[in-house]
Order: structure tokens, then sequence, then C-alpha cells
């Protein structure tokens, strides 16, 4: 499977990553060789295997509902760029909740 | 909604926040109304670097009692997943949800008598507040985020697209909050955030099995405004349809003020969340005897409880519904009534603001009126004196000298100096006015300080009067 510039763009902007001139070409050469990788691996005949998405044999564990205090609210803000009234600041948002 | 032509198709989904002390993947606490904004928040919920979340038991048994409330099969093997997008109200740059297996699925829901199927019950978190343009304490250029809300468990609940109206669609929600609540999962208020509804409608030409271009309304936060906007809705696209347009697929919000649904234009391209397994957390297995335990546990939901009400007590439907609107109102009353009371007169009088009396009490005052002792406006003062007191109903009416006067000879006196006292009123029932009647008991009862037995008084006074 081949990427184009246009699916490179595409996941850039999904995770949000600003791309220079002429590197679409560059990436879409790495993640399609990456591709090519997962498609080899397709070929294996898993017909057999259970299917998994976890690599440790272990069920989650679970927690009681007890609740515990967490940061001040001076340590929750303390690393952000913007802070003002106790709340964190950002661009301002105007389109719709995805 | 009745058009010949045209008919809505409709499906909800419902977020509700579960009723945990803690927050999903942190022990942050979940109380955040009235918190200051970001005191409720850990690392965990901050989205900080090299933390690891853990899954809140008593949230996974709150979604496993819903999804078995609401007939879901519930799943062996179950899965977080991550959810990816990029918004201020997620630090961490995704949620973690349930995609591919959720906890319940293929349930249904009895609303009115009809049954709508419900496709998933799932987990998830909730996602912090955003103050915007508008917004308090906003300045150009700005949001404000605040994540005590951000980590609090959150159930999704998913229904086919088997709802037919808006009314429907409001009593499917409806019914959904009752169970909710009568098993204990969510508080379901919708005022306070912790019920919400999203709505999806389409319509076709009646009779069609295709689906038409669906809309997805958002921002709905009372049972009314839901009815509403998705009346609106279906007006607004078999208009669109029967004037030669189409309809477009899209977000729509619900102005309550201009009673209509607008466009929330989003960004051009299509969501693409790239859904894959959360790494951090293990594969989650359900114990099915722990969920045949969740099972044992439910309480009798309020549909079934209704329709029991009125095959056991010879309810109307009205005070059945009534009296389910909440488990301790329905419980009042069946204790009421095992404690010697006619179940009708109880209901009377646990409809609309439910005493808090002992049951016993409760019981020994209605009988104290049904058998005529006091008459129900003493009732009234006596169950007002009883739940400020606790003391027993019979105990106050001996001590206040509360008993009603039903002594035809003791009435007769009261009766004749009110008719001297008010020629004028006798001179109107005389002359046919049946109304002013009213205005003479009205005496009778003032005479007697309230406690003429009514019944007999009216009776007494229609004989006297020959009227």
């Amino acid at each position: 499977m081949s990427l184009t510039a246009e699916d490179v763009r595409h996941v850039a902007m999904l995770a949000r990553l600003g791309l220079e001139p002429g590197e679409e070409e560059f990436y879409a050469a790495q993640l399609g060789a990456i591709l090519a990788h997962i498609d080899r691996l397709r070929e294996l005949d898993t017909e057999a295997i259970p299917p998994t998405a976890q690599a440790v044999p272990l069920p989650a564990r679970m927690r009681e509902d007890e609740p515990r205090p967490g940061l001040s609210q001076e340590r929750a803000l303390a690393n952000a760029p913007a802070a003002r009234e106790g709340y964190f600041v950002v661009g301002a948002i105007q389109e719709a909740e995805p | 909604m009745t058009d010949s032509r045209w008919e809505a198709v409709i499906g909800l989904e419902v977020h509700a926040q579960l009723a945990t002390r803690s927050k999903m993947f942190c022990s942050c606490p979940t109380d955040y109304l009235g918190a200051p904004p970001n005191t409720n928040v850990c690392e965990v919920c901050l989205g900080l670097p090299g933390v690891l979340p853990v899954i809140n038991r008593r949230a996974v048994e709150l979604t496993v009692r819903t999804a078995l409330a609401l007939g879901c099969r519930i799943a062996r093997h179950t899965r977080f997943d991550r959810k990816n997008y990029f918004y201020p109200d997620l630090p961490k740059g995704y949620q973690i949800s349930q995609y591919e297996l959720p906890i319940g699925r293929e349930g249904r829901l009895e609303v009115n008598g009809r049954t709508v199927r419900i496709t998933r019950v799932h987990l998830e978190e909730d996602t912090g507040k955003l103050l915007h343009a508008g917004d308090a304490l906003e300045t150009a250029g700005e949001s404000l985020v605040d994540l005590n809300r951000a980590g609090v468990p959150l159930m999704e609940i998913v229904s086919e697209p088997d709802l037919t109206g808006a009314d429907e669609a409001r009593d499917y929600a409806v019914t959904l909050r009752e169970i909710l609540r009568a098993i204990g999962a969510s508080e379901a208020d919708m005022e306070k955030g912790q019920l919400r509804a999203e709505a999806n409608v389409s319509v076709r030409p009646r009779g069609s099995t295709e689906l038409g271009v669906k809309t997805e309304l958002k921002n709905i936060n009372s049972f009314r405004f839901l009815q509403r906007a998705v009346e609106h809705e279906i007006r607004r696209q078999i208009r669109l349809l029967e004037s030669g347009g189409v309809v477009v697929q899209e977000t729509r919000g619900w102005s309550e003020a201009e009673q209509r649904t607008f466009s929330q234009r989003t960004k051009e391209y299509a969501q693409d969340y790239r859904y894959f397994p959360e790494p951090d957390l293990p594969p989650l297995e359900l114990d099915p005897a722990w969920v045949e335990r969740l099972r044992a546990s439910l309480p009798e939901l309020p549909p079934a409880r209704r329709r029991r009400l009125v095959e056991q007590y010879g309810l109307p439907e009205f005070d059945a519904g009534q009296l389910t609107l909440d488990a301790a109102t329905a419980d009042l009353f069946e204790a009421t009534v095992a404690a010697g009371a006619p179940p009708k007169q109880v209901a009377n009088w646990i409809i609309g603001s439910r005493p808090s009396l002992a049951p016993e009490h409760l019981a020994e005052l209605i009988r104290l009126v049904v058998e005529g002792t006091i008459n129900r406006e003493q009732g009234l003062q006596v169950l007002e004196e009883a739940q400020a007191s606790g003391r027993p109903p019979g105990e106050l009416v001996r001590e206040r000298g509360l008993t009603q006067v039903s002594d035809e000879a003791a009435l007769a006196g009261v009766i004749e100096r009110v008719l001297a006292e008010n020629p004028r009123a006798v001179a109107d029932v005389r002359a046919g006015r049946q109304q002013a009647i009213g205005a003479l008991l009205g005496q009778v009862r003032q005479a007697t300080g309230g406690r003429a037995n009514m019944k007999l008084a009216t009776e007494m006074l229609r004989r006297r009067l020959g009227s």
C-alpha cells in the first residue's frame, strides 16, 4: 500500500504536525515503507491464533471507589503556558465540540 | 408528529454521569459542582506524562447494572479504546472509551408499551469544561479550561433508530432516567449535566424501509427541550424535502430562545478518531459469577413496579405513574398500605409531595380522616405537626381536641346562627344561585374553627334551605 501526499497531509493535520514544503513526499515514502512491512506480516497464516490487543497475559486490575485529594490548584497550573483565575488559558475555541 | 406522507426515524444517544465518589481512572473526587476550577485534578486526569490509568470498580459495576436492567448481553471480555482528537477539554489528546467491545449490547427498553432496542452500553470518561467567548471571565482571543470534570465516569447508552416521534423520544429519555435512578447508577439530573441526550433524526416517505439523511441534535439540557428540538427538526426536514431540497448530514444545536435548531458548523474534515485498543489498560474480564450477583441484586424497575401497583392495588395508571417517579415514594406507598390504610387514599396523600412520616403514622392519620374523626383540612394540620414533632397523629388529635364536629345538634346550632347573620346569601341560594352556598359553608367552617364535618354540614345546609 502506498501513501499519497494527500494522505500524509491528512495524518499530519489529525496529529497537529506542521509540514515543510516537500516533506509530504519524504514522509509518504517512510510511512509507505512501514505499511509495506505490515502488509508482509499480513501474509502470515494467523488462522489458529486468537486475536489480542495485548502482549501481557494479564487481565486489568480494578481499584475501589475511594476518593483522594489530588493536586492543589497552584500545582495543577504550575506548568501551564498561560493561566488566569484558576483556569488554563488556551486560544479561543469557536467551533462546535467534536 | 402526524404527517400522512412522512415518518420520522429517531435514535438517541444518552450520556449519564455515574454516581461514583471518585473518577474513572484516578482517585480524584467527582463532586466538582461549585468547586473552584482545577481543584479536583491530579497527574492522571491532567494527562501529565508518565502516569497510568486504573479502572474504578464501582463505575464498571454501575455500568453492568445498567446494561442488565436494559436486558443487554454482558461481555465476558471487554476492553477500553482510545478515541483520538485534539480539543482543550481533553488534556491527553484522547478520550478513553469503548469501541469494539462495549460492556453491554443488544438490550431493550419498553416505552409506552413499545419496545425500543438498545444498541450498546459502554463506559468512558467525561471531558473538562470550556468557557467560550461570551461566557463570564472571557476576554477576546481566549478560552478558559477547567478540568475538574475531566475523567468523571460517563456511561453512554445508544438506542437503535426505533423512535418515531418527538414525544416518544422524550418518553424514552424519561423512562431511562427512572431506571438509572432506581438502580442507583446515576443521579441523572439533566440541569446539572448528569444526563445529556443527543438525538439522531431523519425522515422518510411513510412505509419506506430506507433511512433518510440524518442530522444530530446536541446541546439539549431538558426533557422539554429534547421534545421540542426533535419536533422542530422533523418539521424542518419535511419542509426541506417537500420544497425539493436535501437534508445535509450535520450537527445541529437547539436554541430555546428562538425555538429552532441551527447548524453548528464544524471543521470541514470528517471526524476521524483513529480508535485503537488502550495500551495502558489490559483487557477487562467480567467474571460471570459477579455479573450474576449484580443481576440478582437489581431492584424491581419502575415500569414493572407501575404495572404491579395497578394490578395489586387497583390504582389508576396515573397514580401508579406518579408513585413510581422515585423509589422512596413507591416504598412509602406500599408500606403505608401494609400498615392498614386504603390504597387509593394513601395515593392521594402521597402524590405531589411525599410526607416525611413513618408509614405507621401516615396510615394512622389517613384512617383518622377516612373514618371521619377529623376532616381533611385538620388532617393536613396534623400531618404538618406530626412531621415536625415525630409524634403519632392519634396522640396529636386527642391532645389538641382536633376532633371533627359530626354532632348534628351542635352543627345545627352553628348553621342557624350563620343563616341569621347572612340573610343576603340565604336569599341568593333560595333564588337559585347555588354558588352562594359556598359562602355559607365557609362561615360554618370558620365558626367551628375548621372542625366541622364539612360533608355533613353541606348536607344539612342543603336540607335546611331546600336546595
